[in-house]
């Protein structure tokens, strides 16, 4: 990939920023996040808390399925492929899909090496708990970043956990004198230039995103004043009692995430949250998958 | 001077970041009462024009400022901010502003790997670097239009009056003039 492409991958993830992306398992579902004020929908089977309560093998998505999304909305599509699982991704772009999500929430297909992205035109979004998981993410490749959280639970306790990890280890490494970056950036297991560029910046390279057990506009206002530059709903919406003002009311809450008085409003009246799981009570952490 | 940035979604800060390169104060657009406040211009940034769109009218914005831009106040969209003012779609029904006489066509150059970054001019200013992100281009316009740079014979900038549009992001490099251009030609000379 030229530093051209990349480029352009890191400026579509600028552009969907202060946005959601939704989980959507059919072409009408896209509409209505569509209509709801969605900045992407990600098209895939069947929603992380349906993954969780199946088990099994989970995979990417079919293609037709994918292309039916694709063909519904003007909004990106991404799609998820398995951690390590390059073939699912050669296939995803070869579908011209805007963004593909290297994923936990599927069974990962290599338990050592993730997708070596350099060697892809289409952007990837990878999640991440702390820094050395996201800057590692970076050095192989992703244009864009989201906490893990623990898709599928409803359960916002890990998205906080991971976006606090990352928040603060990043303050930690500006705080840093020049040469103590050599050892972090061992210690990390990431290239000294990441390292470094964090340290300058005060930030990732990369857009970073919130995902997994965002059910409420407060909680997607919440991962919002924790510094997240938007969020992911996967669950959430299509498993809740009125999916399309829930939907719409989570596109609001992002927006205006420091108005306390309109996210009163928003989060009136919204009918029943997704009953959710409570992550300490679930047998597989997907989070824990690629590291 | 002071310039209002629209920020319900996408790329405002980056267009704030330009604004304090030029020294121009600035703040941002989020809810109606954002709106009482005086401003000399407006920027519509990039991000995705269905959710902007959307949400102008959810928080009650929408009116409000369609009837500033149509009184003369300057603005100026990139990307999804060009779909905004656009007064037609060629492939798609909804309308914004629409208070600029352009057809505009979404997603014209297709998905994301058709995005792309090139350097062409920009009416007397030339090697200006231009990125297009599922960008949109003008397929004609009305005859108050000025047509400020074309792409391969599609054209990505244009002017009418007080309203200036880009189909590229000049917010996302660190190039100011096309920001420069927009405070000194359409508000300071109060077009």
């Amino acid at each position: 990939m030229s530093e051209n492409r990349y480029g352009l991958n890191k400026n579509l993830a600028q552009m969907l920023k202060g946005g959601v992306i939704m989980d959507v398992t059919t072409p009408e579902q896209a509409k209505i996040a569509e209509a709801a004020g969605a900045c992407a929908v990600m098209a895939l089977e069947r929603i992380p808390a349906d993954i969780r309560a199946a088990g099994g093998v989970s995979r990417m998505s079919d293609p037709k399925m994918i292309k039916g999304i694709q063909n519904a909305v003007s909004i990106p599509v991404m799609a998820k492929a398995r951690i390590g699982h390059f073939v699912e991704a050669q296939i995803l772009e070869a579908l011209e899909i805007d963004y593909i999500d290297e994923s936990e929430v599927l069974s990962p297909a290599d338990d050592t090496y993730h997708i070596d992205k350099t060697k892809f035109k289409v952007p990837f979004v990878c999640g991440a708990r702390n820094l050395g998981e996201a800057l590692r993410r970076i050095a192989e490749g992703a244009s864009m970043i989201r906490t893990k959280g623990e898709a599928g639970t409803g359960d916002v306790v890990q998205a906080v956990r991971h976006m606090r990890a990352i928040q603060s280890d990043i303050r930690r490494l500006t705080s840093m004198r020049e040469d103590e970056l050599f050892n972090t950036a061992k210690e990390l297991a990431v290239p000294y230039e990441l390292v470094k560029y964090v340290h300058d910046n005060g930030k990732l390279p990369v857009v970073n995103f919130s995902a997994g057990g965002v059910a409420t506009p407060a909680d997607a206002a919440l991962m919002m004043q924790l510094g997240a530059e938007g969020v992911f709903v996967g669950s959430g919406i299509f498993s809740s009692g009125n999916p399309e003002k829930r939907a719409k009311a989570i596109v609001q809450a992002v927006t205006n995430y420091n108005n306390p008085k309109i996210l009163a409003e928003l989060s009136e009246d919204l009918g029943e949250a997704m009953v959710g799981i409570n992550a300490d009570e679930i047998k597989i952490l997907m989070a824990e998958r690629g590291v | 001077m002071r310039i209002a940035v629209l920020a319900v979604q996408g790329a405002f800060a980056e267009h704030e970041k330009i604004l304090d390169m030029l020294g121009i104060e600035h703040f941002e657009i989020r809810r109606k009462s954002d709106l009482e406040q005086y401003f000399d211009g407006l920027i519509l940034p990039g991000g995705e024009s269905t959710t902007m769109g959307k949400l102008l009218h959810d928080f009650d914005i929408f009116d409000t400022l369609k009837e500033k831009i149509e009184n003369g106040l300057p603005v100026f969209g990139t990307c999804a901010g060009m779909i905004l003012l656009a007064k037609n779609l060629t492939n798609d029904d909804t309308r914004h502003f629409a208070t600029m006489d352009i057809n505009v066509r979404r997603n014209a150059y297709g998905r994301q790997l058709g995005s792309f970054e090139t350097v062409s001019s920009f009416g007397d200013i030339s090697d200006v670097p231009m990125v297009f992100i599922r960008a949109p281009y003008i397929e004609s316009v009305g005859e108050n239009v000025k047509v400020l740079s074309t792409v391969d014979g599609n054209i990505v900038a244009a002017q009418q009056g007080n309203q200036l549009v880009t189909s590229f992001h000049p917010e996302l490099s660190d190039y100011t003039e096309i920001h420069r251009y927009f405070i000194e030609k359409i508000i300071k000379q109060n077009v």
